[in-house]
């Protein structure tokens, strides 16, 4: 800590900082545009500008930009004076000179970082009286509206798409004046973590498409602490409701998970709670086939028919659900005849991988450890479509070469421009064994493409490398060599490859190296957003789907209760004939209709996340909390809420204790010594700030008196929430109590650049600390070998690889609408001498084992004899990967690849 | 003593004057008072002088609103604008204090000098946009905030609002 002067006071800042982020660290309102805390400076803007002075004498100083100029012991500056006030408004005034009047029709507006600025520095009349330039908008997809008329030129946005996130298609172009910030042509933006740019451009250029069709301002969304339920990272997000519609979701910052960012399968794939395919009541079943829509009392009454203690219960819980709803299905129907729900490659992988972190010496690695990471070895993950977020992070983690020469040099991080400029092309290492092209190539050293029974084998070169002995490639032992001179070297790999052989090798080199290397970090994937919390409720006891078909065949199981899992994901068609043609009694919850929900004689309308609270194990195995932003409406209730109910109809003991959700998930802990921490993954519901409950509507949340009145206008009381430390209100203080973030907003700081306000310092983790609880830090001994790998088939010649895609693969994300635009159709892909063998042209398709025909893309990356399948999509469902398979030509195929979006066709709006 | 006795006196005489002097009271409803433009009553939406709506549905209304009485939902139509999905605004809680109208970038909302909206049910008190909006400009005749804004609508493109140049060729290199 230094001493420095502002404005006659002595403050203590921290060295290493910048002027700008110490001022925002010590609470002094300093307006500034192009830095970013993740991005550093570059002094574009000269907003930030103060008046420096040489010594207590000089009393003329210079005009120096804050955010460039490092903190110094001793050092003198004037924020408030005359001459830098004066500078930065007049700054704010030539920024305007162009701007549109759009703020009652921007969707900015009201969390404007320009309009919080343009407030902060006093500007208010317009002197200029020439004309203003204008722009011609761009169509940059279905996601992310663009309004080039109200751009700054502070070039956040190139910056971030082009330096951070190693996008391509949008830069800054044209000359002087003239300049625009969008793509070379109208198009749908290519980079995964487009949606970013919605918070980082601090104006209205990049807003929100899906927000601004019916568009809700930022003062009037109601929110509360989220967790995506996208991939398994556990970004945090806060998602914003109004009128009982989920509007959008916006980044939470957690320091030790996504910082500032999310990836757009996050940002907009969370329509789904939306869906008109939501379900709305309890439903039974009549002998015809059809439902009637039931009260929940009669359903549960039904229930307790269906649950009566001679009857054989078997449940088959979900790795999208939270730790809660399938502890509870546990308990209603014993640990050994509960499945947790995983596919048949899935229930042997997901639990090893599971194993695999339990007794991995090396740390697993947060977000924030990837990105300190300087050497990368992925294994057979493409995270770009399966752990997006990781995909981003790992773009961060190259850079480390490049903060290694800046320290070098003396030169800060922060300074980005010569940090960037310095290192040029130099990168940490990052190589990869993939079975195809990867989003990350343009970044890695080696890119070998292979499939995974071969990649396993290159992986367990290096560990001999490693342990001194010889390679037999060249790459193999150039990797070795660099994972052994980091100084943080990071494994990655996961379940995505569907191959236990890739797995154990990751975790083998991962082993050696931590002999030689302590800091040594893995991070290993897993398809959904409680996976591992799903492995970690099941044992060796708990059945595998097509263990419970088995014993449905034998007529050991009256009642199946199977909850939130579509299970035609799960399994084929021939196990689930088994499952339901045997057993009549099927109790389904979930909260959207699936092909499953269809086959129970009695549903129960299920919250998602938006309308519930639970707790998810993220594939770092942190335990995160997500809450309720909607009230629960018509008759859906969260899982764990009917589970309870279940148990009650059923007449069990063991269910009369439990009353809330702290105390699910309280027992939920005692039952598991691996989940004893989940209770403090959040404050439980009796937590109180400043004497009141924590806000879910900003302080200027407006409509309350008229939002009903259509209905009545008699006002009914807000809705209590006994469950969660949240209120839906707008009274209390939404101050320091961490990740229970519900939104972010200080005097001053409408826009999301408030969560300044909230950090230790500028940048740093949220005071009251990061959200979450790491849940497997301590290495377990638990030993084994990975489950008996079901039989594949070995039909043919052709591997089956997957392929998968991050708008399309994933199960929730696909039936919000903008997504399923997006996600195109599915292919096979193979490369061109495959191709040419099997006679296949571009625009043919292929019948694997003869089923229906799927259209063909020669993707030369693949390598020979794979076939590479679009996972998750509902074509390809039937094929398993890893197996071998036979192929053939489909005859009469006609392409039906369209070639737009069809939504918009990009002419609303430009 | 004499003083106080005089003050008495002279309080009833000019009391007693006054049953000679007009009345101020008239004889309401028969009789209506003047009420000048500017006062505060009864709320309507207005149209634009090209007889298109005038609500963008900013919300700027509602948030000023406080006793929070307006609830309104933005939409965008076909031809580019913004517009009220719905616009509600509950009088049975309203204050008639003109908050909104000085809020409102558009001259949309407007308060009336109409104030006779007695109800015997509260419900009635709850108006929507049908109820709402009336077919004229209102108290400002000329305004019309998309010839200013900067967003395009059908029939005015980018660069034609007040004080607009026409758009940059970005291609181009000319000063
Ligand atoms: S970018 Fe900000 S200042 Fe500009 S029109 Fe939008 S809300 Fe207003
Ligand atoms: S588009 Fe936004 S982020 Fe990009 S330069 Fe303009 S104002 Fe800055
Ligand atoms: S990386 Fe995964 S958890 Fe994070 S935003 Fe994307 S889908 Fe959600
Ligand atoms: S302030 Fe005016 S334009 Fe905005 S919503 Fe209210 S009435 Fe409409
Ligand atoms: S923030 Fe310092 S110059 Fe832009």
């Amino acid at each position: 800590m230094v001493i420095i002067n502002i404005d006659g006071q002595d403050y203590q800042a921290r060295e290493g900082q910048n002027i700008l982020q110490a001022c925002l660290s010590l609470g002094l309102n300093l307006p500034y545009f192009c830095w970013h805390p993740a991005m550093g400076s570059i002094g574009a803007c000269r907003q930030c500008a103060v008046v420096q002075f040489q010594n207590a004498e000089d009393e003329r100083g210079r005009i120096v930009m804050a955010c460039m100029t490092p903190v110094t012991d001793g050092a003198r500056f004037s924020l408030g004076g005359d001459k830098a006030s004066t500078f930065r408004r007049n700054i704010v005034e030539s920024l305007m000179l162009n701007h549109p009047h759009d703020c009652p029709v921007c969707a900015e507006g009201g969390e404007c970082h320009l309009q919080d600025m343009t407030v902060m520095v006093g500007h208010r009349d317009r002197r200029y009286r020439g004309r203003k330039n204008t722009h011609r908008n761009q169509y940059l997809g279905p996601l992310i509206h663009h309004e080039m008329n109200r751009c700054i030129t502070c070039y956040r946005c190139t910056r971030y798409y082009r330096d951070y996130a190693g996008g391509h298609d949008l830069a800054a172009m044209a000359a002087h004046d003239h300049i625009y910030f969008g793509r070379h042509t109208d198009g749908v933006l290519e980079n995964e973590f487009a949606g970013n740019l919605v918070e980082v451009c601090p104006t209205g250029v990049f807003t929100d498409k899906t927000l601004v069709q019916h568009y809700t301002r930022k003062w009037d969304l109601q929110s509360a602490p989220s967790v995506c339920v996208g991939c398994a990272v556990g970004c945090n997000t806060m998602p914003g409701e109004r009128y009982g519609k989920l509007k959008r979701i916006h980044n939470r910052f957690n320091a030790e998970v996504n910082g500032y960012f999310l990836c757009d399968r996050g940002r907009f794939g969370a329509g789904f709670v939306n869906s008109p395919q939501r379900l709305d009541y309890a439903a039974a079943r009549n002998a015809d086939g059809s439902y009637d829509a039931i009260q929940p009392d009669a359903a549960l009454k039904l229930a307790a028919e269906l649950l009566q203690p001679d009857n054989k219960l078997a449940g088959i819980g979900s790795p999208r659900a939270s730790l809660e709803s399938n502890f509870l299905l546990q308990q209603l129907v014993g640990a050994g005849n509960c499945s947790p729900g995983f596919s048949a490659l899935d229930h042997a992988l997901i639990p090893y991988t599971l194993q695999l972190l339990q007794q991995s010496p090396a740390r697993i690695a947060s977000l924030q450890d990837i990105e300190s990471a300087d050497a990368v070895l992925v294994l057979g993950e493409d995270v770009t479509n399966t752990a997006p977020r990781i995909a981003l992070a790992l773009r961060q983690a190259v850079r480390s070469r490049a903060f290694e020469l800046a320290a070098e040099l003396k030169l800060e991080p922060w300074q980005d421009a010569a940090v960037r400029n310095l290192a040029q092309n130099q990168r940490s290492p990052l190589d990869s064994y993939l079975s195809a092209e990867s989003k990350l190539d343009d970044i890695a050293r080696h890119c070998i493409r292979c499939n995974p029974e071969q990649i396993a084998d290159h992986a367990n070169a290096i560990v001999s490398a490693l342990n001194g002995g010889t390679a037999d490639s060249d790459s193999a032992s150039d990797i070795a060599r660099s994972l052994l001179a980091a100084r943080r070297p990071l494994i990655v790999s996961g379940s995505g490859a569907q191959s236990a052989a890739v797995l154990e090798a990751a975790a083998a080199i991962v082993n050696a190296l931590h002999r030689v290397n302590p800091a040594t970090m893995i991070s290993l994937s897993v398809p959904e957003c409680n996976s591992l919390g799903a492995a970690l409720l099941s044992s060796d006891v708990s059945p595998s789907i097509a263990a419970l078909a088995e014993r449905a065949v034998k007529g050991d199981i009256d009642t199946l209760v199977i909850l939130e899992n579509d299970l035609t994901r799960r399994c084929s068609p021939q196990t689930l004939a088994l499952l339901y043609d045997n057993i009549s009694n099927i109790i389904a919850l979930d909260a959207l209709d699936t092909a499953t929900v269809s086959e129970a004689a009695l549903v129960l309308p299920c919250a998602t996340f938006a309308d519930s609270e639970g707790t998810l194990v993220s594939s770092e195995g942190r335990a995160q909390r997500y809450f309720p932003v909607i009230s629960t409406t018509l008759d859906r209730q969260p899982g764990w809420y009917w589970l309870l109910q279940l148990g009650r109809a059923a007449r069990r003991d063991d269910f009369a204790e439990l009353l809330h959700f702290d105390a699910v998930s309280a027992a939920c802990a005692a039952h598991y010594g691996q989940l004893a921490a989940i209770s403090a993954a959040a404050p439980l519901h009796d937590f109180v700030s400043h004497g009141l409950k924590v806000p879910r509507q900003p302080h200027r949340y407006s409509g309350r008196t008229a939002m009903r009145a259509n209905v009545s206008v008699q006002e009914p009381r807000q809705t209590q929430d006994g469950e969660s430390p949240l209120a839906y209100s707008m009274e209390g203080l939404n101050r320091d109590q961490g990740g229970l973030l519900p939104f972010v907003w200080s005097p001053g700081w409408n826009s999301n650049q408030a969560v300044h306000k909230f950090q230790s310092e500028a940048g740093g983790p949220l005071r009251g600390g990061s959200a979450g609880v790491r849940l497997l830090d301590e290495t377990t001994d638990s030993s084994g070998s990975p489950a008996a790998k079901p039989g594949l088939p070995e039909t043919g010649q052709w591997l089956l690889v997957p392929r998968y895609r991050i708008f399309g693969s994933d199960e929730l994300s696909v039936r919000s609408e903008v997504i399923a635009e997006l996600a195109g159709e599915p292919l096979l892909e193979l490369n061109a001498a495959d191709a040419a063998s099997l006679g296949l042209g571009q625009d043919d398709a292929l019948c694997i084992e003869g089923a229906a025909a799927i259209a063909v893309r020669i993707n030369d990356s693949l390598p020979g004899g794979c076939i590479g399948f679009s996972a998750g999509y509902e074509a390809t469902r039937s094929l398993v990967a890893g197996s071998r398979v036979a192929v053939s030509k489909a005859v009469d195929w006609a392409s039906s690849r369209s070639q737009i979006i069809s939504s918009d066709g990009g002419s609303r709006h430009v | 003593m004499f003083e106080a006795v005089f003050s008495q006196f002279r309080s009833i005489w000019r009391i007693l004057g006054h049953s000679f002097s007009r009345a101020e009271t008239v004889q309401y409803p028969e009789q209506k008072p003047y009420l000048a433009p500017r006062y505060r009553g009864r709320i309507v939406l207005t149209l634009d002088p090209d007889g298109e709506e005038r609500c963008v549905a900013c919300n700027l209304c509602a948030v000023a609103c406080p006793v929070d009485c307006i609830a309104l939902q933005q939409g965008v139509r076909e031809d580019g604008r913004w517009y009220p999905e719905f616009f509600r605004i509950n009088f049975s809680r309203c204050i008639m204090c003109g908050m909104c109208e000085e809020a409102c970038p558009t001259y949309a909302i407007q308060l009336t000098p109409d104030f006779e909206m007695c109800e015997y049910q509260r419900q009635s008190m709850v108006y929507e946009k049908e109820h709402l909006q009336i077919a004229g400009t209102g108290k400002y005749p000329d305004y019309n905030f998309y010839r200013v804004s900067g967003l395009k609508i059908a029939g005015k493109d980018k660069g034609e609002a007040l004080n607009e140049a026409s758009p940059i060729d970005i291609r181009s290199l000319m000063p």
